[in-house]
């Protein structure tokens, strides 16, 4: 098993300068029904992207053709609220591999990186710096370089850092999952069975 | 230098740590229900391997199910599909299972404390956000995504980066109609939706310790929606009383040894919290949520905020939040009109939430303009609630109690707010079209969702007691 490799990308991106985006805009829980991960995609803010006939709401972002590209650029306290792994893997069939935020909730964070999404997370000021290019340029690129760990504005190259645990950076270039990690480590996890103290 | 009670239980819990990375940390109790799960036992067929320790894993279905006829077969296809899905597999991997009508089934935060599940110093996780409930009994518990499901039911372990740590401490005597609730809506409200993020919380001081469990469980329950991972309290006499004699709560010379520990588990004087935080309980008052995240809380008795008064950069965000709740910036919240009232759910759906609300209501009358949707948060709520006659005391003050389930709290099922219309919700989110696509939700305590539902409008439940 693995998830999908991640080394560097440049690519438009698609704005949603709002704060606070939980995992119910992102994801809807009436469609959380389903036994597989396929398929999510199609409802990704499903309640920001149709109306009540189920007709796509034009000044919604992902239904302006102006916007493209696989990097989603959020307000701050992006991925909050509920748990639910099907918000990464919305955002992922969709068909986003970034999503830059000057601030990402726990769980999601860990989410995405299960699933080979990048949460990068930059200062206020450079946010703000990239929603204002995509202002001026609807089609302003960003490169994002997960070796370097660099974000840079194609357009300028401004560029800024963004953390990520070395572990996880490893999975991510390599394709690992944390599973295949676990299970080669069964003795050890066996070895703390048998020696704790306390077994709860 | 000491150790935090979060330090003692999580390094109790480490195998091994990753140079630069995460710990494998080691599950002693992981919860999962048919919504989280059914991907994560695919991912095991998928490698061809079965759940590693299956007695450490409980499954009950509760956010798909019906809270109505559930001697029925459950109508929505794709509900039923699930819940049987998450029957199957416990079956097939030998995992524990309290189905639909099993006296046991219930919202599994509800379930885990009242079968004596949960344990002071274990760890506990289940594939859901307020796992952090359990924190009330001084172990470390927190929700996580469906991937980390797959890695416990494999190998009952997950990698995990050690959070931060905060203490959040609240001194003093509650006010007449002031609860747990509003004790957690009140720190929400002054440390914002995200204000918690990175962080474990201890809650100390004698507003907490002065709590009954369930009260403690309301507010670690909450503790994800200001972003932390979880919250725990220390445990205490209160703890222990609450957690002997349980189904299944150790016995006998385990009980002993057991408890002999659990006196220890508390933060040393010299440990170091990351974040410490104060607040006097006197200040709190009942509280209700205006907006469209947790942390968009006031007193009962106060207005929405001024546009002016918001951080500039934030403005967008609450206007977006006031015009989704059709309020008025500045606008008081006592008076406003109101269509729902929703009592239930992992925060408030246990027996003292109940009990709260039909003393409250007991020998008045509903309001005839709002629908109510009382929920018992287990088959033992229930049973207890139908024993002590609290279903009597609704009925004849226009009530119903309803079967158990997460229902209108995330609105799963059929439990759905219609949308533009207001409900006063005891759950634990706000979040746009949570009880239904285009609902509108205000969290409160039971007390201020009975004062609500008697009255038709918000109304501080301190002029009814």
């Amino acid at each position: 098993m693995s998830i999908q490799k991640f080394t560097t990308i440049k690519t438009s991106c698609v704005p949603l300068p709002v704060e606070n985006v939980d995992t119910d805009q992102i994801i809807p829980a009436r469609f959380l029904k389903a036994t597989t991960r396929d398929g999510f995609g199609k409802n990704l803010f499903r309640d920001w992207r149709y109306d009540k006939q189920n007709q796509p709401v034009t000044d919604f972002v992902l239904n302006n053709p102006t916007y493209s590209g696989s990097v989603l650029v959020a307000g701050k306290n992006f991925g909050s609220g509920s748990s639910r792994e099907h918000a990464a893997w919305a955002i992922e069939d969709y068909g986003f591999r970034v999503v830059v935020s000057s601030f990402f909730a726990d769980i999601f964070k860990n989410n995405a990186l299960n699933n080979g999404v990048l949460p990068v997370q930059v200062s206020a000021e450079f946010l703000q710096k990239i929603f204002d290019a995509i202002k001026n340029d609807a089609k302003a690129k960003v490169e994002v370089n997960l070796e370097k760990q660099t974000i840079t504005l194609v357009a300028t190259g401004e560029s800024e850092n963004f953390e990520i645990n070395p572990y996880k950076k490893e999975c991510l270039l390599n394709g690992y999952d944390d599973i295949d990690y676990l299970l080669r480590n069964k003795d050890k996890i066996e070895a703390y069975e048998q020696n704790r103290e306390i077994n709860l | 230098m000491g150790k935090t009670l979060f330090d003692k239980v999580w390094d109790a819990h480490v195998v091994s740590e990753i140079e630069g990375g995460p710990s494998v940390l080691y599950i002693d109790r992981h919860l999962i229900h048919e919504v989280t799960s059914p991907q994560a036992f695919a991912g095991l067929d998928a490698r061809g391997i079965s759940v590693f320790r299956p007695e450490k894993t409980v499954a009950t279905p509760d956010h798909n199910v019906p809270t109505i006829d559930q001697h029925l077969p459950i109508k929505d296809v794709l509900s039923k599909t699930q819940v049987e899905t998450l029957a199957k597999n416990t079956e097939k991997h030998g995992v524990r299972h309290y189905g639909l009508n099993h006296p046991y089934q219930g919202v599994v935060h509800v379930v885990g404390p009242e079968l004596g599940l949960t344990l002071p110093g274990m760890t506990i996780v289940c594939g859901d956000s307020h796992t952090a409930t359990h924190g009330a009994f001084g172990s470390v518990a927190f929700g996580i995504g469906t991937s980390e499901v797959e890695m416990v039911l494999s190998t009952q372990c997950i990698l995990q980066p050690k959070p931060k740590r905060m203490k959040i401490n609240v001194d003093g005597e509650l006010g007449k109609g002031v609860t747990a609730k509003d004790i957690i809506l009140y720190i929400i409200s002054k440390i914002s939706a995200s204000g918690g993020t990175g962080y474990f919380i201890e809650y100390t001081g004698s507003a907490f310790t002065n709590l009954s469990m369930e009260g403690r469980m309301t507010v670690c329950n909450m503790s994800i929606e200001m972003g932390a991972r979880g919250g725990l309290i220390a445990p205490d006499e209160v703890t222990f009383e609450y957690i002997k004699g349980r189904e299944f709560a150790p016995k006998g010379k385990e009980w002993d040894k057991l408890l002999a520990y659990w006196k220890t588990l508390k933060t040393d004087e010299d440990a170091v919290f990351d974040m410490e935080l104060n607040y006097d309980a006197a200040d709190i008052e009942p509280m209700i949520t205006y907006g469209t995240n947790p942390g968009m809380g006031v007193g009962i008795s106060g207005s929405i905020p001024t546009l002016e008064s918001v951080e500039p950069a934030t403005r967008v965000t609450f206007e977006k939040s006031l015009k989704y709740m059709n309020f008025e910036a500045g606008s008081a919240m006592l008076g406003k009109a109101i269509d729902y009232v929703f009592v239930g759910s992992c925060t408030n759906g246990r027996i003292e939430d109940l009990r709260a609300f039909a003393n409250f209501v007991k020998g008045k009358q509903k309001a005839d303009n709002v629908v109510a949707w009382i929920v018992p948060g287990s088959k033992q709520v229930e049973k207890q609630a139908i024993e002590e006659g609290i279903d009597k005391v609704l009925t004849k003050a226009g009530f119903e109690l309803r079967q158990p389930g997460c229902s209108a709290c995330l609105a799963m099922n059929d439990d759905k707010i219609p949308e533009g219309l207001y409900s006063v919700a005891t759950s634990n989110r706000n979040f746009e079209g949570r009880q239904g696509p285009g609902s509108r939700t205000l969290l409160a305590s039971p007390l201020t969702a009975a004062a609500a539902a008697l009255t038709g409008k918000i109304t501080d439940p301190r002029t009814l007691l």
